[in-house]
């Protein structure tokens, strides 16, 4: 195991950051730490990093306790939101610059700097300073500083955020393969599901200060083991109604009645039905079950995709369909969802797996 | 928990702090203490006098003429220094090389040593061949700062003024700048005035750095010496004698220990509750 | 309310400007009809920025005119233009609280204190935030501060037209989701000309009836998020919307069709031959390739899963291109045949959309 959280907690001033945790990062390999403002994402890195010493439990990188380790003495990278680089030096001496504190000479440093340029696409702007920069480029002189360093750990926070969508949909791409050949353990912290799903690699989910689910990235997007996890895993939000199970079937809101041959084993009890907007359909193909029907409130248009925003009894849903569909608000949509596309939660908000 | 134990031996590296502190601080502090309560007649001879001293500066004219002057001094400086620093402050430019010469400008009174400081507006001042004296005099005023009181404590403030304003100005100029331009855009096209702006945008942005900025000219003022001192020596009479001054007087000129040490600790104390209370003060509008 | 014209406009922030480079935008003419929703969409850099500005009166341009419905307020500062805006970074009042927030436009305008109370109650309302008009503003997430942003503009009933500039950047993504569909809600009910500034697409098109797409100062499109989508004027439209864009491909003339990587592409509508010193190019979105049994041979390079979808990257003759496959779709192991929709492929000459005659 390349880095592990024993027992890891981390509380300022009474206040819980991190909520205990146990976790164990695959080594090598990229991950992905997924979950809104606030969940924890930056706290859990800057315990990673030894910037900050955990309330409770220790960090161990490589099978070695690193907990009480400065960062300095750690080999690490890091990047940020912001675009970090020496505003007073060129590009080249940006990039040369962890190689310099490693004291290496001249004729050593220059062939890995001008490597890793040329990977990031910098070979061109060597001799700028990096205010003569565009955002895309700064960020990559940045990732540069972290990629030559030849890092065991790499912490990315955000490192795309502020850079235009464009930009971060080229970046997106590059960096799970810049990093992929270095065998350095790569965490990348965001907040959009999407990014993560690009990213692959494995995911850690978080909420509120806790790791909901580690596993790989399509894994957990498919089978999240409980609701908070699907819910930080899903763009647009996912939709989600309320059941009940009794002897005949499922219950619902608005005297809903069904069956869910998938689930139709689970003992009596409340449950939670989640489906993601996309497997909510506003044409039948025949073998969905679920019929329901929505009031639109606003339909939103893409070009080639549409968000039908719709309100059914007290829930807000939406539908993500292909091709452009207006609808104006107020308009009644039949509604179609195959059961074998649901999640289906207990009432502890666990996964109840479909028995096929 | 083993990591506790790592975590916490940390704490011994304060140690190398906690002994300089208490070199520079602590024992100083304690020595005027000891002093306070004891009688000495020189050759290491100490009589426990309690609380004497104490009782008998808290009773003393003088202390309390000195204790007034200091406050008056200090709410007069505070009353023109604040608003005359967030003025100059507001018409500072924003950008371009005016704000390098801006910037300079202000910080050069800042560099003068004090007493250069005393000694430049003494002879500044000096009714006879001083360039502010001789005008003032020449416009009609009978300006004397050595002998009238009034325009003894005019000098001495106008001193402190132009010595301290600076600080408050660039203090100011800090918070200002790191006000967003939407701020000012968003305003504009709600219609404020000027004044509102300065009112629900500017001022409660700049509360932080103002705050450290009264409080830095609070404890400064409190603790002025060297410029009077040079100027006036605390004259006329003893118009101008501030609490430091008349510290050294006891202290150093009459050699009576014991009374300037319970002074010492009475002034410290009096500066540390007034940094208190307008501490809590401020922050305690800052969290409601 | 009213309608916004602006007519020849240029501005450069240089005191002499030499060159057309030297101009942050150059030449703009367009009419924005009365109570749409538009977006100016482009990365950083293209001039919406300068655009907005020009309009909210922060800025004065270097030649043009622009107009309100038809009087001229080319010269008029920002308070006197009668518009709302929402900057990137929330706005509050910090010492105010949220009515007084809401209400401060209206009490600089002298409104009688009644009507001043119905308005903000009103608006309130509208935003979802009934529950916190006593609360100080200071206190409040990013999206709630970001609301009163809006607030302000909406008590008013003066508003010509009410601006955003990237307001949803320190935005939570699902937070996202619903600001934006209430801004649309909001939208049809007041029906103010709004107009969105942002580099995210679907921000854009989500929100726009009609989105100007603008590069380098320029626009380079005018047109609805299905028009931006299906019938890009410029390569640079197509590779900047969608996500991934189009694939845009090199490709020869030959008698009367296009070729690529020596295969014929069938094209719809009778294309007259471009200008052979031209350069050519192919553009079809990742959208309308399809997988088939005979065609174009490809080799696969990669397949990402993004979970709704994937994206197949494969290589015809040394290009690589997008292919979009949804989820049932079964992706052979490492070549295939593509089929090129002829109703969504389109030939470009030197960027340009070329367009068969008698079409528009």
């Amino acid at each position: 195991m390349s880095l592990d959280f024993r027992e890891l907690s981390k509380q300022v001033y009474g206040e819980v950051h991190i909520a205990q945790t146990d976790l164990s990062l695959n080594p090598g390999v990229f991950n992905v730490l997924l979950g809104p403002t606030l969940s924890g994402k930056t706290s859990l890195m800057r315990l990673m990093a030894g910037l900050d010493q955990p309330s409770t439990g220790s960090v161990w990188f490589k099978g070695q306790n690193v907990t009480g380790i400065p960062v300095q003495r750690r080999n690490l990278a890091m990047v940020y939101q912001q675009f970090i680089n020496f505003p007073n030096m060129s590009v080249f001496e940006n990039i040369a610059s962890p190689l310099r504190i490693q004291k290496l000479s001249e004729t050593q440093l220059r062939p890995r700097v001008e490597k890793v340029a040329e990977l990031l696409k910098l070979t061109p702007y060597m001799q700028r300073k990096p205010s003569e920069l565009s955002g895309g480029q700064q960020q990559r002189t940045a990732l540069a500083r972290a990629l030559v360093k030849g890092a065991d750990l790499v912490l990315l926070d955000e490192p795309l955020v502020n850079l235009d969508y464009k930009l971060r949909e080229e970046l997106r791409e590059e960096l799970p393969r810049l990093f992929a050949d270095t065998g350095a353990t790569v965490v990348y912290a965001t907040t959009e599901p999407h990014e993560a799903l690009l990213m692959g690699g494995y995911t850690a989910t978080m909420r509120e200060g806790r790791v909901t689910q580690y596993g790989p990235t399509h894994e957990v997007f498919r089978k999240p083991h409980d609701l908070a996890t699907a819910k930080a895993f899903s763009d647009p939000p996912l939709n989600t109604l309320n059941l009940k199970r009794t002897e005949k079937g499922f219950e619902g809101e608005q005297g809903l009645s069904l069956q869910l041959p998938p689930f139709q084993n689970v003992p009596v009890g409340e449950y939670t039905l989640g489906f993601r907007p996309h497997h909510l359909q506003i044409q039948s193909n025949g073998k969905e079950i679920l019929e329901l029907s929505g009031e639109v409130t606003v339909t939103e248009i893409t070009g080639s995709e549409s968000f039908i925003h719709l309100r059914w009894a007290e829930h807000d849903w939406v539908a993500h369909t292909r091709g452009v569909m207006h609808f104006p608000p107020g308009k009644k949509l039949e509604l179609y969802v195959s059961p074998s596309k649901c999640l289906l939660f207990d009432d502890q908000e666990q996964l109840v797996l479909a028995q096929v | 928990m083993i990591n506790k134990t790592i975590n916490q031996k940390a704490w011994f590296m304060v140690l190398p702090v906690l002994a300089l502190v208490a070199f520079n601080a602590i024992i100083p502090l304690m020595t005027v203490v000891n002093y306070s309560v004891q009688e000495t007649f020189g050759d290491n001879l100490f009589f426990w006098e309690g609380l004497k001293w104490f009782e008998e500066v808290m009773r003393s004219e003088r202390f309390h003429d000195a204790l007034g002057r200091q406050l008056l001094f200090t709410l007069l400086i505070l009353l023109i220094e604040v608003p005359l620093g967030v003025g100059i402050a507001l018409t500072m430019p924003r950008q371009g090389i005016g704000v390098t010469i801006c910037l300079v400008l202000m910080a050069l009174p800042l560099l003068i040593p004090w007493n250069v400081v005393g000694a430049m507006w003494n002879i500044f001042a000096l009714p006879d061949i001083g360039l502010l004296g001789k005008m003032l005099n020449g416009v009609g005023f009978d300006y004397n700062f050595t002998q009238n009181t009034f325009w003894a404590w005019a000098t001495v403030v106008a001193m402190d003024v132009w010595h301290w304003t600076s600080l408050v100005v660039l203090l100011c100029y800090a918070g200002l700048r790191s006000i967003p331009d939407a701020y000012y855009q968003a305003s504009k096209i709600d219609g404020a005035t000027s004044w509102q702006v300065f009112r629900y945008i500017q001022l409660p942005k700049m509360k932080r750095v103002l705050t450290i900025a009264l409080l830095l000219r609070l404890m400064d003022s409190f603790m002025i010496y060297t410029e009077p001192f040079v100027l006036t020596g605390g004259g006329p009479g003893n118009s101008t004698t501030f609490l430091s001054i008349d510290l050294v007087k006891v202290a150093l000129g009459q050699f009576d220990l014991g009374p300037a040490a319970a002074m010492s600790i009475i002034y410290f104390l009096v500066v540390l509750l007034l940094c208190w209370v307008l501490y809590t003060l401020m922050m305690r509008n800052e969290t409601n | 309310m009213s309608s916004i014209t602006l007519k020849s406009l240029r501005h450069s922030y240089l005191q002499n400007p030499q060159s057309e480079e030297d101009y942050a935008l150059r030449k703009i003419d367009l009419t924005w009809r009365d109570g749409g929703a538009f977006a100016l969409l482009g990365p950083s850099g293209c001039g919406k920025t300068t655009l907005l500005n020009l309009i909210s009166g922060l800025l004065k341009p270097s030649e043009g005119q622009i107009l309100f419905d038809d009087s001229d307020v080319t010269s008029l500062p920002p308070d006197q233009r009668n518009i709302a805006q929402v900057f990137q970074f929330p706005v509050v009042y910090d010492t105010m609280t949220v009515y007084d927030n809401l209400a401060f436009p209206l009490r600089n305008r002298k409104l009688p204190e009644a009507e001043l109370d119905e308005r903000v109650q009103r608006v309130a309302k509208m935003l979802s935030m009934q529950n916190q008009l006593k609360h100080r503003a200071s206190g409040l997430t990013a999206a709630d501060k970001q609301k009163i942003s809006l607030g302000r503009g909406l008590v008013r009933s003066d508003v010509n037209v009410m601006m955003f500039d990237e307001p949803l950047t320190v935005i939570d993504p699902h937070l996202k989701w619903e600001l934006r569909s209430q801004l649309m809600r909001l939208h049809q009910q007041v029906g103010f000309t709004m107009i969105y500034v942002t580099h995210d697409q679907t921000e854009a098109l989500t929100f726009a009836d009609e989105v100007v797409v603008m590069y380098e100062g320029q626009i380079v499109q005018i047109g609805t998020p299905e028009e931006l989508f299906l019938k890009p004027r410029h390569t640079f439209v197509g590779h900047f919307i969608g996500s991934p864009g189009m694939n845009i491909l090199p490709c020869d003339w030959n008698d009367g069709g296009a070729v690529f990587a020596g295969h014929q592409i069938s094209l719809n509508g009778n294309l007259s031959n471009p200008a052979s010193t031209s350069k050519l190019q192919l553009g079809i979105r990742p959208e309308f390739i399809r997988l088939a049994s005979e065609g174009i041979p490809a080799r696969i390079q990669r397949v990402d899963d993004v979970g709704r979808y994937r994206i197949i990257k494969a290589e015809v003759g040394g290009t690589s291109l997008n292919i979009y496959a949804n989820e049932e779709v079964e992706i052979p192991s490492d070549s295939l045949h593509l089929d090129f929709d002829p109703d969504h492929t389109h030939v470009y000459c030197d960027g340009w959309i070329h367009e068969a005659k008698g079409q528009s």
